[in-house]
């Protein structure tokens, strides 16, 4: 064999009746085919529409390197519109063929250029941003379809499950009293003795009952209160649905008619709107009651005092203010919970991520919507 | 008569993954049809599609000429009217066994609830069960009272994914029987999801076998056991081993067994190499038989014995034998064929060309 032949090479020529005729040779191995690349690239490019014959009998040798790139420029010259007549392939040469073409993946994997490296953080950026901009969606979606239907029944207000809704005000509710009661107690004595503190410097103890009075009636206690049953209620509804999501029984209650909305999730909602008002009253109160014993211990303003004070001061409104954001509250929390149990896939571990991620929501969302109220009604000048 | 069912063309993908590739069936009304298909082959994909619960990619279902899911229209499954029996039960976990009965009833009147709930108690055989929640029912027992439930309402249509595989063998064949007249009674269609095919023989109508998300074959359970379509349902269907041979005419194949008479269709020539499907009860042990082979593995059937026999050749065929013929393993044994249909594969590369299912077969 002569030398030539280890380098592959490629020549384009017309024969006779003017054909377009390529002719390969030598050995189109991986390590050999350094020169034949620019020339097929160089010279396929400007051939369109024509019919040409490749002629690949004089290849000594051909790897599975050699027939991926003549499959690449056999594919790039099809799809410029000629048509192409290989002729001369030995058995062996079909053979490897139809073995390296039946491998060839229709979307290769492209690695990534450093350049594309550098681009990669706003690449997972603009991921986050669509994932997120998907879920408002989701969400929006399930919002929707929760009100279609409670204008349904509101139609036919019997359809309601009372019993359900009951026995969630139970549990969201009535459940949650100790732990309420315990944080809101807790939360009057952290503001008394911040408040007593400063006050004391300037001999204007009685104040402590204004700050008590209005910041647990109109923040603290909806905010805490709310947190609680986020963290209580919201997650246990997560799980809840979550695990009749991974049981299918929510597809067995779909089958059999029943709609899941007004079964799951309208029941829990309304529970949690209803109940949530009252615990924050509750809260109001206990909270008062946990400053009233530290201005009593800590700055000598008797329980008669402090609650002569209470009622110049405490205005009806902060009262009212407060118990208002309860519904709002206890929707977000809600609905944050129940969409995150209908996402829940089936697999096990995925309704920890959904509670988690529905928690962390409905602490969002119920700050968020706090403070649109702070902002609403300080310009309004409520 | 028009189909009470109507599958066309449907696809339905996971993400990017493909699951069910453009399958089709129909199903005439009060009829049982069956899914039968080994597992991960996408047979309950197909049930959750026709449930609603499955968007479809492409292809369309109706259901009495209505079309209940295509492309892009989907009627919601609380709408659809059709009972399902879930493969892990989704029982109430919260309602007695009688509660969840009694959940599919809603809108009935009382009484005709509790008559229709002790009626299915006793099909299912769980009276003294029926106030027990199911975290205290057994495996078999929750299966049972997920098919009373789903049968509960008079579904006119129900779909059934693998209804009896926690049962034992012989209160599965009880239950599929009483399940079967009551479907008959009530004129209920119904889709029977298995990979068990004595259940499929028993239950349904007309079987389908699925492999890899496509319909291998629709037919009865005689004709897929007798003339199988393609290799993969002469290999799923019962037993049997391929073994080569050569087609010496239009009428006779040769094989290391001998001769074998029968129609070879015209596909294939003289001369071209076929696979010839033989079945345990071709071969029929005859000591005074010209043909000897090696018995290599024994597996007891009580009746019968499943011999493996080794050919001189090194091919294994099955045979089933009486169980008083009692051969030890290594002893050899003359053989005679005994057939009653010629199954005729074309060899490997001749059925990669022409495609799988091109089918080469004939009764003798
Ligand atoms: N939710 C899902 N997401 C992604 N892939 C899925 C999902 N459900 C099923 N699959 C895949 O679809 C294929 C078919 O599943 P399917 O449950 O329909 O099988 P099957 O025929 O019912 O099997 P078996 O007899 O074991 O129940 C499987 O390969 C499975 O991996
Ligand atoms: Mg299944």
């Amino acid at each position: 064999m002569k030398t030539m032949d280890h380098q592959a090479d490629v020549r384009f020529l017309q024969d006779e009746e003017g054909e377009l005729l390529v002719v390969s040779s030598g050995s189109w191995r991986v390590a050999a085919l350094k020169m034949v690349v620019p020339i097929l690239e160089r010279q396929t490019r400007n051939i369109r529409n024509q019919s040409l014959r490749w002629d690949v009998s004089r290849i000594s040798s051909i790897d599975s390197a050699g027939i991926v790139l003549f499959k690449h420029y056999l594919d790039q010259l099809q799809a410029q519109g000629c048509k192409v007549e290989v002729v001369g392939a030995s058995p062996a040469q079909q053979k490897l063929y139809r073995m390296v073409t039946s491998y060839i993946s229709a979307s290769p994997e492209i690695r990534g250029s450093p350049q594309s490296r550098l681009l990669r953080p706003f690449n997972r950026l603009g991921e986050l941003a669509m994932a997120f901009l998907r879920d408002i969606n989701a969400f929006l979606s399930f919002v929707g379809e929760n009100f279609v239907v409670l204008m349904l029944l509101l139609l036919q207000p019997w359809k309601f499950r009372y019993r359900a809704i009951v026995r969630n005000i139970q549990d969201a509710g009535v459940g949650a009293l100790p732990i309420v009661t315990l944080t809101s107690f807790l939360i009057g004595v952290v503001i008394a003795y911040q408040g007593a503190v400063q006050l004391q410097k300037f001999g204007a103890n009685i104040f402590v009952v204004d700050m008590i009075a209005i910041s647990v009636t109109r923040e603290l206690a909806p905010l805490i209160t709310a947190i609680v049953v986020a963290g209580r209620t919201g997650s246990s509804y997560t799980a809840q649905i979550g695990v009749m999501k991974i049981t299918q029984e929510i597809d067995a209650m779909r089958i059999m008619g029943f709609e899941p909305h007004r079964f799951l999730v309208l029941p829990r909602v309304i529970a949690v709107m209803i109940a949530l008002p009252l615990m924050i009253f509750f809260a109001d109160i206990i909270g008062i009651l946990g400053g009233m014993l530290v201005a009593n211990f800590h700055l000598n303003i008797s329980f008669t005092e402090f609650i002569h004070r209470l009622q110049n001061v405490l205005e009806v409104k902060h009262v009212w203010i407060g118990i208002a954001k309860g519904p709002f509250f206890a929707w977000l929390i809600a609905m944050s919970g129940c969409f995150r149990g209908f996402q829940v896939s089936r697999n096990t571990e995925s309704i920890g991520r959904y509670t988690t991620i529905s928690v962390v929501n409905a602490i969002f969302l119920v700050i968020a919507c706090d403070a649109l109220f702070s902002v609403l009604l300080t310009e309004l000048g409520i | 008569m028009q189909p009470k069912l109507e599958v066309s063309q449907i696809s339905v993908r996971y993400g990017d993954k493909e699951i069910v590739r453009k399958l089709s069936f129909s199903l005439a009304r009060g009829s049982i049809g069956c899914l039968l298909g080994p597992s991960g082959c996408g047979k309950t994909t197909v049930l959750r599609a026709i449930a609603g619960f499955e968007p479809l990619s492409s292809g369309h279902i109706s259901v009495d000429r209505q079309q209940i899911s295509d492309e892009d229209h989907h009627l919601p499954p609380e709408q659809r009217q059709i009972g399902m029996v879930f493969q892990d039960f989704a029982l109430f976990p919260n309602m007695t066994v009688s509660g969840n009965i009694r959940f599919a009833l809603k809108g009935w009147r009382r009484k005709e609830q509790q008559q229709r709930i002790s009626q299915l108690l006793d099909m299912i055989g769980m009276r003294d069960l029926a106030k027990a929640y199911p975290h205290q029912l057994s495996g078999g027992q929750q299966q049972r009272v997920a098919l009373a439930r789903a049968m509960a309402p008079r579904p006119s249509m129900l779909l059934l994914d693998e209804p009896f595989s926690s049962l034992d063998v012989e209160l599965r064949e009880q239950l599929a029987q009483e399940v079967r007249n009551i479907l008959r009674q009530e004129n209920i269609t119904a889709i029977l999801v298995t990979h068990d095919q004595q259940e499929a023989f028993a239950m349904a109508d007309e079987i389908c076998v699925m492999d890899k998300g496509r319909i291998q074959q629709q037919d009865s359970a005689y004709n897929l056991y007798h003339k199988p379509a393609n290799r993969f349902v002469a290999g799923f269907i019962g037993e049997g081993v391929l073994i080569p041979g050569v087609v010496e005419s239009p009428g006779s194949v040769t094989t290391e067994l001998g001769a074998i008479q029968g129609m070879v269709p015209k596909g294939c020539k003289p001369g071209c190499k076929v696979d010839v499907l033989i079945r345990p009860d071709d071969i029929v042990h005859d000591d005074a038989a010209g043909e000897t082979a090696v018995v290599s593995e024994r597996a007891f059937r009580g009746s019968e014995f499943l011999y493996t026999l080794r050919m001189p050749s090194g091919i294994k065929v099955l045979c089933l034998a009486p169980s008083h013929h009692k051969h030890s393993i290594g002893e050899t044994i003359g053989i005679r064929l005994e057939f009653d249909h010629l199954v005729v594969f074309p060899q490997e590369q001749a059925a990669s060309s022409t495609g799988d299912s091109s089918i080469c077969q004939s009764f003798s």
